[in-house]
């Protein structure tokens, strides 16, 4: 059993990545900031269940998402499934490293291609049962089975999700590339 | 060993690490010889690489920690527990 004497010791390290997710998740710093304060409040009343020796980060991960679907989830407008765009696989691959590439020379690489802001947006433009995966995935590099139990879904629907959310989200990169007009066509 | 089809069949589990070993030893092997193959599976690693750095680079607003950590000295709440 862990001693909340510590708490603050062992978990505040965590803060500056679960304060991330949470502006992922709510797409605002007023609610991130609301989420984050109750989502530590929450784990230090629940600390003394916290079982030493296990993963910490996780647990913290697995309260801020259960906040996150519990208490704010249901105050924003959220887009619908069936806005989520759909493209081949290896989309954004083939547009990019394909001869329709106008201005990228040999030294800019993949990392300057995208802004922070448009990779961010189009990470929080996913719906949520599509951007919750993704972010704990790709960002958070949780695995399947730990973003299961997280979301409280088969493994499976873990999968599927995360492959359809990546494709829409490399759709809405490719998207804001040509707006720029760095991709022809 | 794989190929080309089962190869890129399986990129996403394989950059997520979650194949089972010999799995990912026949998609080791074919990568091994195969630079098509090879060049979208680095490209999909460094684009994984680029949306987890862009994505998690947010700065704490001021004052947050110490904020938080008022919450574990005192009641507050106000439900008559410390928290």
């Amino acid at each position: 059993m862990a001693d909340r004497s510590d708490f603050a010791e062992q978990a505040m390290q965590y803060a500056p990545q679960l304060y991330s997710s949470a502006l992922r998740m709510t797409r605002n710093s007023a609610d991130a900031e609301d989420l984050i304060q109750e989502t530590y409040l929450r784990a230090y009343r629940g600390y003394d269940n916290f079982e030493e020796g296990t993963n910490l980060r996780a647990w913290l991960f697995r309260i801020l998402t259960n906040t996150y679907i519990n208490s704010y989830r249901a105050r924003q407008r959220r887009p619908q499934e069936s806005e989520l765009g759909d493209v081949e696989d290896l989309y954004l691959y083939k547009r990019i490293s394909g001869v329709d590439v106008a201005s990228r020379s040999a030294e800019d690489t993949l990392f300057d291609l995208f802004t922070d802001d448009e990779v961010k947006k189009a990470l929080e433009d996913l719906p949520e049962s599509f951007r919750l995966p993704v972010l704990l995935a790709d960002v958070q590099g949780f695995s399947y089975k730990e973003i299961a139990e997280m979301l409280d879904i088969p493994i499976g629907t873990v999968m599927s999700r995360l492959h359809r959310g990546r494709k829409a989200m490399q759709k809405a990169l490719i998207d804001f590339a040509s707006e720029r007009g760095l991709l022809s066509g | 060993m794989a190929d080309c089809a089962e190869t890129i069949r399986e990129l996403e589990a394989f950059l997520d690490s979650e194949l089972a070993p010999e799995v990912r030893a026949g998609i080791e092997a074919h990568l091994g010889g195969c630079n098509d193959c090879l060049q979208a599976f680095d490209f999909h690693a460094e684009l994984r690489t680029i949306i987890s750095e862009k994505c998690r680079n947010d700065e704490l607003p001021p004052g947050l920690l110490a904020r938080i950590e008022t919450c574990f000295n005192e009641d507050f709440d106000g439900d008559g527990r410390i928290g």
